[in-house]
This record gives C-alpha cells, sequence and structure tokens, in this order.
C-alpha cells in the first residue's frame, strides 16, 4: 500500500493514453453489466421464495387446452394443498389489436395465493365487489396514465362477447403493487372469472389452468404428481410443475439468454485484452529507463514485477468500478425501456464480484508479459538505452 | 481559437460519422472516385499520396498497436453483424412463409392464427369467393386450417421436464397445392384418417423423437410420424396432420383457425377481401399471406436490432478509444518525421488526409475481417425462439446478407474516421519548432 502512490503516479504519466484506454475498459465494463443485469433478470424469473410453493397445473396435451372447473375441488382435496386458483388467459390488447397487455380471468381467491402482491385493502374489497372492475399492475398504470376510477376499454383476442362484439369494457378500482416490482403481477391486468365466463358464450365454464398453494415445500413433487393421477387416463390429462420450473421452461424456449450474453461478452473481454496489453507493453516499454532507477536504488526484482501487475490491475479496477456503477445509473431506464421483458434489472452482489473478479484476472493476464519485461531488466543495459 | 478549432472538428466527426452510416453503396463509390482523382490529379492530393504511402508502409513495425484497431474494429463489426444476421434471419424465413398470391382470412380483430375460430359454414362461405385459383380438377384451392399448440420434449433435454410447444397444424389436401414448396424429404405423407403427422425439418431438429416411422405422444394419443418435409420458410418449425384428426383430438370439433386460399393473382386480393368484407354472414380479417407474415416478424426482428446496435454502439465506443489511443501513439512516434515534411513544404491538409487514409485503411482491414468471421461462423447458423403470434417454437438461420455485411463496413469505417481524425489534426497543428526539438 505504501507504494500507491508510485503506482497512481505511473498510470497517469501519460494522462491522454490512460483516459483513452480507461474509457474502452469502462465500455466493456458497462456492456457486461447491462448484459449480465438482463441474465440475471431472466434467470431469477419466477425464483422467488413464494414462487417454489405454488404449483401449476395445465393440460398435458398444450397450454391452450382448456380444464373443467370441476377438477378445482378434486385439487384442493390433495393432502398438502393449501388454496387453489383459477385463471384463464384472456389476451388483451389496448387500443391496437397488436398493442397486447397481458390479460388473466381469476377466481375470487387468487390474490390469496400470491401474497407478495400488495393492493390496499380498500380497492380490494372494491375489487371484489364490482363485477366489472380490473385491478391493474403499477407498471401498466404507469404506462398509459391510467387512474382509479378511470373505464378502459380492452380488446380481447379471442374472446367475444354474447353480441359478438370483441370490445369489453372495464373500470380500474386498484392497483397491484410489489416489492421492487418483481412480482409479475406488476404487469398484468386482472378481471374476474365469474364475469369473464358469463360475458363470453365460448368459455362455458372451463378453466385455463389452475394454481395451488402447498403447504410444505418439501412435498411439492409429490403432490404435483398427485394432482395429475386425478385427471390420468382422461380427456383432460393435467401437467403440473412448480411455478419456478414452468416459468424458466418458457424462458429456455425464448431464446437461451446465457449463450447469447457469452458469445458477446467473450468477443468484448478478448477485444478488450489486446487493446489495454498493448498499452500496458507500451507503458512498460518507454518507461525501461526509469524501472532501472528503481532496480538501482534498491527495488527487488519482484518488487518491480508486483508494481507493474498492480498498475494493470489498479486500470482495469478503476474501468470496473466505474463502469459497473454506471450501468446502476442506467439499470431503471432499461427496466422501464424493455416494455416488461426486463422486470428488475440492477446489479446484484453477484455480478459486483464477478465484474470485479474479471477485472482483476484481466488486469493479471495484460500485466503479467509486461511485468516479466520489467522483471527481467537487466540495469546495466536498461540504462544505457539498449 | 482552439476552442473554435475544438468544436469545429467534433462538428465534423459527428457529420462523417452520419454521412457514413447513411451513404449508400453507390455514395461511397462516387467519394472513393472523387478521393483517387483528388490524389491523382492535383498538387496536394499527389502529397497526401507520398505521406500515405509512407505510414502505410510503416505499418509493419508497428504491428501490435496497429492490430489493436483490426481487432477492436473486427470485434464489433463481428458482434453487430452477428446480431444484425440474426434479425434478418428471423424476419426472411418469415417473410418467405407468405407470398402476394396467398390470403389468408381470420375471425375479426385476431391478431394471430392462433386466436382466431373459424366454424366450419364460414370456412365453406369463404371457398366461395371470387378470386380462388382452381387446381386441374377444377377444385379451388382453398385450405381451411386448424392451429393447435402441442407438447413435445425438447431435443437432449430431460423428457420429463424440458418440454417445449410447437405448433400442430391440421390441415385438408388442398394444403400442400396452395404451398408448392412444401416437399416430403424423408419417410412419406400422413394418410387422412389416421393418427399420423409429418414433422417440418426445423421441427425435427428442436424436438427429440420425431424420426419417421417412430411414435410420439401428444396428450393420451399416440401418434405415428409419418415423414418429414422441408419448405425453408416459417412452416419448416410445425407438425402437419389431418384436420380431421387434429380437431376431435383437440376437443375443436370441426371448426378451423384460419382459411388460406391461392388467388388467380395478386391482383385478385383486392376483390376476394371485398367481397368477404361485405358478406353478412361473416365477420373476418383478410389480409395477404406476404404482409401477415411480415407483420408478425416485425417486433422481435426490431428487437434483436435494436439490442445489436446498442450492444454494436457500445463496443464501438470501446474501439473508438483503443484507435485514439494507438493513433496518438503513431503521431507521437512520427512527429519529427511529420515536422520535417511540413518544414519542407507539405501543407496541413495532406498530413491530415495521409493519417486519416492510413485510420481507415486499418478500419476497413478490420470490418472486411470482423464481417468474415461473422460469415463463417454465423451464416447459416440455425437459432430458434418462440415466436411472436405463435404457440410454437420458431426455427430460423441467421442471415449474415450482403446488405448486414455493408452496415458492419460502414460502422467500422466510421469508427476509423473518429479515431483517426483528431491525431491527425493535433500532427497537422504542432508547432513545427517544437515538433523538430521533440525526441
Amino acid at each position: 500500500m505504501k507504494y500507491f502512490h508510485l503506482i497512481w503516479a505511473a498510470l497517469f504519466r501519460r494522462k491522454t493514453r490512460t483516459i483513452l484506454t480507461l474509457v474502452s475498459i469502462i465500455a466493456a465494463f458497462l456492456l457486461f453489466g447491462l448484459l449480465d443485469a438482463v441474465r440475471v433478470s431472466f434467470a431469477e424469473a419466477g425464483q422467488s421464495a413464494n414462487g417454489a410453493e405454488r404449483l401449476q397445473t395445465g393440460a398435458r396435451l398444450s397450454f391452450i387446452q382448456p380444464l373443467p372447473q370441476g377438477l378445482g375441488a378434486q385439487i384442493a382435496a390433495v393432502p398438502g394443498v393449501k388454496d387453489v386458483a383459477y385463471v384463464n388467459w384472456f389476451g388483451g390488447a389496448y387500443q391496437d389489436p397488436h398493442n397486447q397487455v397481458f390479460t388473466f380471468a381469476v377466481s375470487p381467491n387468487y390474490l390469496d395465493i400470491y401474497p407478495e402482491v400488495q393492493v390496499a385493502p380498500e380497492q380490494r374489497k372494491a375489487f371484489d365487489t364490482t363485477q366489472d372492475g380490473i385491478l391493474v399492475g403499477e407498471l401498466i398504470m404507469q404506462k398509459y396514465g391510467w387512474k382509479i376510477g378511470d373505464k378502459i376499454p380492452l380488446q380481447s383476442q379471442i374472446f367475444p362477447d354474447k353480441s359478438g362484439s370483441k370490445n369489453w369494457n372495464f373500470q380500474v378500482v386498484g392497483v397491484m403493487s410489489s416489492k421492487d416490482q418483481k412480482a409479475f403481477q406488476s404487469q398484468m391486468i386482472m378481471l374476474h372469472w365469474k364475469n369473464f365466463d358469463e360475458t363470453t358464450p365460448y368459455n362455458r365454464g372451463q378453466v385455463g389452468w389452475y394454481v395451488s398453494r402447498v403447504t410444505d415445500v418439501n412435498q411439492s413433487d409429490r403432490i404435483a404428481k398427485a394432482i395429475d393421477a386425478l385427471s390420468a387416463n382422461s380427456d383432460h390429462e393435467t401437467k403440473t410443475q412448480s411455478e419456478q420450473a414452468a416459468t424458466q421452461n418458457w424462458v429456455k424456449q425464448m431464446a437461451d439468454i446465457g449463450l447469447i450474453v457469452t458469445s458477446i461478452m467473450g468477443a468484448v473481454f478478448f477485444t478488450l485484452v489486446l487493446l489495454t496489453g498493448n498499452t500496458m507493453m507500451q507503458a512498460v516499454r518507454e518507461r525501461t529507463s526509469e524501472l532501472a532507477v528503481l532496480k538501482t536504488i534498491g527495488f527487488s526484482s519482484t518488487s518491480v514485477l508486483a508494481l507493474v501487475l498492480a498498475e494493470s490491475v489498479l486500470l482495469l479496477l478503476l474501468g470496473g468500478v466505474i463502469g459497473l456503477s454506471l450501468v446502476s445509473l442506467l439499470a431503471p431506464i432499461l427496466t422501464s425501456q424493455s416494455g416488461g421483458m426486463i422486470t428488475h434489472a440492477s446489479v446484484g452482489a453477484g455480478s459486483w464480484a464477478m465484474g470485479i473478479g474479471l477485472a482483476v484476472a484481466i488486469g493479471i493476464v495484460i500485466g503479467l508479459l509486461p511485468a516479466m519485461r520489467a522483471m527481467r531488466l537487466n540495469i546495466v543495459d536498461a540504462l544505457a538505452g539498449r | 481559437m482552439n476552442f473554435l478549432i475544438g468544436l469545429a472538428i467534433f462538428v465534423a466527426a459527428i457529420l462523417g460519422v452520419v454521412i457514413f452510416l447513411a451513404l449508400p453503396w453507390l455514395g461511397m463509390l462516387v467519394l472513393l472516385v472523387l478521393l483517387a482523382l483528388w490524389m491523382a490529379l492535383t498538387r496536394r492530393g499527389r502529397q497526401t499520396a507520398s505521406v500515405a504511402a509512407v505510414g502505410v508502409s510503416t505499418l509493419t513495425q508497428r504491428l501490435g498497436s496497429s492490430a489493436v484497431i483490426v481487432i477492436g474494429i473486427a470485434g464489433v463489426v463481428a458482434v453487430l453483424v452477428a446480431m444484425l444476421a440474426m434479425a434478418n434471419g428471423y424476419r426472411e424465413t418469415l417473410r418467405r412463409t407468405g407470398s402476394e398470391d396467398t390470403a389468408i382470412v381470420l375471425r375479426g380483430a385476431s391478431s394471430a392464427e392462433v386466436s382466431s375460430v373459424l366454424e366450419h359454414d364460414a370456412a365453406v362461405v369463404i371457398t366461395q369467393a371470387p378470386g380462388i385459383a382452381r387446381d386441374d380438377s377444377g377444385k379451388p384451392i382453398v385450405s381451411p386450417e386448424l392451429v393447435v399448440a402441442a407438447n413435445l420434449p425438447m431435443r437432449g433435454g430431460d423428457p420429463d421436464k424440458d418440454f417445449g410447444s410447437v405448433q400442430l397444424r391440421g390441415i385438408g389436401d388442398q394444403a400442400w397445392k396452395l404451398r408448392p414448396n412444401a416437399k416430403i424429404i424423408a419417410g412419406r405423407k400422413f394418410e387422412p384418417g389416421k393418427y399420423e403427422l409429418v414433422a417440418g425439418k426445423g421441427a425435427q431438429r428442436q424436438f427429440a423423437g420425431l424420426e419417421p416411422g417412430k411414435q410420439i405422444k401428444l396428450g393420451n394419443q399416440t401418434w405415428t410420424v409419418a415423414g418429414i418435409f422441408a419448405s425453408n420458410d416459417a412452416m419448416d418449425s410445425e407438425l402437419w396432420a389431418d384436420a380431421q384428426i387434429v380437431g376431435p383430438a383437440y376437443r375443436r370439433g370441426s371448426s378451423s383457425t384460419s382459411v388460406f386460399a391461392k388467388l388467380t393473382s395478386p391482383a385478385a386480393f383486392a376483390p376476394f377481401k371485398a367481397a368477404l368484407s361485405s358478406d353478412p354472414r361473416l365477420q373476418v380479417d383478410v389480409t395477404t399471406t406476404l404482409e401477415y407474415f411480415s407483420k408478425q416478424s416485425e417486433g422481435t426482428s426490431k428487437a434483436i436490432t435494436v439490442i445489436g446496435i446498442v450492444v454494436g454502439f457500445i463496443m464501438a465506443i470501446g474501439a473508438v478509444f483503443g484507435a485514439l489511443n494507438t493513433m496518438f501513439a503513431a503521431v507521437a512516434t512520427r512527429a519529427r518525421e511529420i515536422a520535417t515534411l511540413r518544414a519542407i513544404g507539405f501543407r496541413g491538409l495532406p498530413v491530415v488526409m495521409a493519417i486519416m487514409l492510413e485510420t481507415m485503411l486499418l478500419a476497413l482491414v478490420g470490418g472486411v475481417l470482423g464481417g468474415a468471421i461473422a460469415w463463417l461462423i454465423f451464416n447459416g447458423y440455425t437459432a430458434s425462439t418462440l415466436a411472436a403470434g405463435t404457440t410454437g417454437q420458431l426455427t430460423f438461420e441467421f442471415n449474415v446478407a450482403p446488405s448486414v455485411l455493408w452496415v458492419g463496413l460502414k460502422w467500422a469505417l466510421a469508427i476509423g474516421f473518429i479515431g483517426g481524425l483528431f491525431p491527425a489534426v493535433r500532427a497537422a497543428r504542432l508547432p513545427v519548432t517544437t515538433a523538430l526539438r521533440e525526441l
């Protein structure tokens, strides 16, 4: 540590070069932070502690196939199931048929299954008593600037009402919020399943899927099998999995995010290593005589090696920390601009640790060659400029 | 004064980038010809050429630092081209699926096939619309189709857990005539009336067990895979079976989700649409398949393009500073040489132009290298995603088209332009006396 000022001075010996290199490093780590935030956001999808104790039961045939409503009571009777809610896909769109909004028709007890979703008690009450009431996620409220009490027309892409019109009118009675807007309900609209079923002639008491909450997470595999056994060999066989597994399955089908992120980062860091490596080589080459002086006045070869290595690691760390801090500033913008794709972008402890680890590792890799050169320096030759 | 010059350079840099990014290839060609003429015909041009020749001939001595520019830019271009090729491949795959002389009829306000329902009667009415082409035996080439989603285990995944969604299309006999590019490449067509299906080659690559002669389970029914078909478009990601079997199996009865019709010509679309729209028995949306499938690709390909440009832009910032660094160092080591040139009468402009030319040359090499890497690795690379507007996986190939490579090359030149401009101006503005004294 007592040599810190020496390293610092060496680093900023040529200000332009160091600053230019620093900006490149910052750009690389900025990219790393952003991509890692995206990766983590996808990897974490549905992985809340509450998510593990929820089971989703859908038709085995395919997710668009409905299930009979009577199955709900049977599921509730399975030992270990605390509560069962049911949901239908409504397929809502606002203003333009292509402007989709996640809209679900849900059973009255749906919110009890999702304790992480917060609705003010009086709004919950209003929802329970208003037939055409909807609860709207806070992000959607912000996006369209709706207020409580607004009448909202939504187009269903699938279900017409009795007169054949696919325009449905709803009344916003409450807002669903969650901590850090992490729950997916922050980006969806909920209407009453009863209202839905009575208005459209096409549903006829069917249910899209069931969500059940189990009393003991460790029993969920057994419970899932027991639920599927209820409908085995019928014309509506089901497939039950934990909410976590179901979400991950969707993400995996969307794209192999991990692979894309890793390959882009590979290209970025490979370029970075070459770029900064060249800078460090330059820096050491033009300081040959200074390093020789250091050795002359008693610095050992290993401490010269350490000095140069520390310089390159410091350079990378500086760039890495600034880059990742920039991501923390940019993350909220990313979240709001992604239109619901990325729910919670931020630089978590894991990303910080990985970023700093990478900075140190790259610093050592690029510093090693110049540092070895500095260590092997022959004082007489170096001072003579040979 | 200094501030004004700085500002002027900054404006020049922005202008240069805008010009490079907006220029079509013809404009670039004109620019090149003009430059060549200037260098060959005017005195300053010839000076530029000779200074640039000196710079280029010493490049080999600065291989390490020149490589920073080349590789930095190659990295940017490779990533950018790969992302754009992905968006392009996705868009092309869907666009190829449609054509101007086939129409798709969906229930009104349904944005996609899966959310549409057409009762049997409606499908029959649509069949009688004017403008529909007829086959040799005089039957109209119309295909009411039923699209549903099916769950199948993914290839290479855990067969109990890793299920993917695939689109199962129930078709009639006319569907094959409607899509002449769909050909059986292995096995045979499914037999009507049986639990048999054919799988697209994209679906075959994505899901386990889709081999001719094998049996798969959809729900509690067992289907036989009769064959594999290839159509080289989005249909490749689907399974096709007899609509008469799919309907009851998925409890859809005799309804369909969409009706495809082959028209006598693209011009027949307007009367066809008018006839269906004005029919009081129907409430349907009619579009050409070209428009329908192009629209399906819009959102996703735009999203991929935006991601590619954002990532490319951040990488480009890194590359610009790498190039600046290298060129500043190159100018510094040649400071004396440049000052000597100016002392014996070379003007500032040739010096600026020569350094710019050198940087742009390196950038060009980087751009070509990056494009070549992206082309070698990614052209024809198969990827898949959950497609918007469908319920299944869509398999598509990356398409490194010339237009995509051209964009990458323009980016490379723009990066080279900024990276060379500032060092060049510094070299030209350094007072001759100071530079001569400098070591």
